[in-house]
């Protein structure tokens, strides 16, 4: 699974993209979340507020109850401040 | 009913010409009664902002601009509708954001711009960081919560 950051998000986590492997029982993006901030380190930085964090998969807004894809991009981010 | 116009989007770290825009929608029209533009410009924060660096998902920022403009075009009866977000480094007084609407009729016209702004702002994955004047760290633009309130009225 691809994974692409931006914003604060990006800069806590020291890396613009990264491919990993997930657990099988990481299943939703609420999951996945949780999983990178058990990671600890610049991950628990990060993610320490999951519930904050936006999350597109490939380019298209979810919820954090979305189910993740088999394969994809997967972008984490702040809440937007465009316009 | 005639066919919604299609939008004109743009994502560029280069400024715009907003007359320029103008005449892209209306230039040697005659059915076009309404223009309305919209421009966000970099403000100073009181002399305390020296520029804004302005960072973007480019694929996502492109489809979700479209969407946006694609719901504006087919809930508004628009001849023509033109979107450009700028990114990268901007100073106060420079562009950030253009909503270019025309229409043969002006309600139309504001209404859909006051529309485009409402999402773009809580839709397009654009994200501001401030460099302060003064030595103080650059910092990250704090969404707010009445952006997310103000889609309520659509």
């Amino acid at each position: 699974m691809k994974l692409v950051y931006f914003a604060w998000v990006r800069e806590r986590i020291g890396k613009e993209v990264e491919t990993v492997t997930l657990p099988a029982d990481v299943g939703t993006v609420a999951d996945l979340l949780k999983w990178l901030k058990e990671r600890g380190g610049n991950y628990a930085a990060a993610l320490e507020h999951p519930d904050i964090i936006r999350v597109a998969i490939d380019h298209e807004h979810v919820t954090h109850e979305t189910p993740l894809p088999r394969d994809g991009e997967i972008a984490l981010f702040p809440p937007m401040t465009g316009g | 009913m005639t066919l919604p116009c299609v939008p004109h989007v743009r994502v560029q770290a280069e400024d715009f010409d907003v007359a320029a825009e103008i005449e892209r929608l209306a230039g040697g029209r005659r059915d076009v009664g309404a223009v309305v533009t919209f421009t966000g410009r970099c403000r100073d924060e009181g002399g305390r902002l020296a520029a804004l660096e302005i960072e973007h998902y480019p694929a996502m920022a492109d489809s979700q601009i479209n969407r946006v403009a694609q719901e504006a075009a087919r809930r508004w009866p628009l001849t023509g509708l033109t979107i450009i977000h700028r990114f990268g480094r901007i100073e106060p007084g420079q562009n950030i954001v253009l909503v270019v609407t025309a229409s043969s009729h002006r309600k139309a016209a504001f209404e859909a711009a006051d529309f485009l702004m409402d999402y773009l702002k809580s839709r397009a994955p654009f994200w501001k960081k401030e460099h302060p004047v003064q030595g103080e760290p650059a910092r990250w633009v704090e969404a707010k919560g009445e952006d997310e309130e103000a889609l309520k009225r659509w």
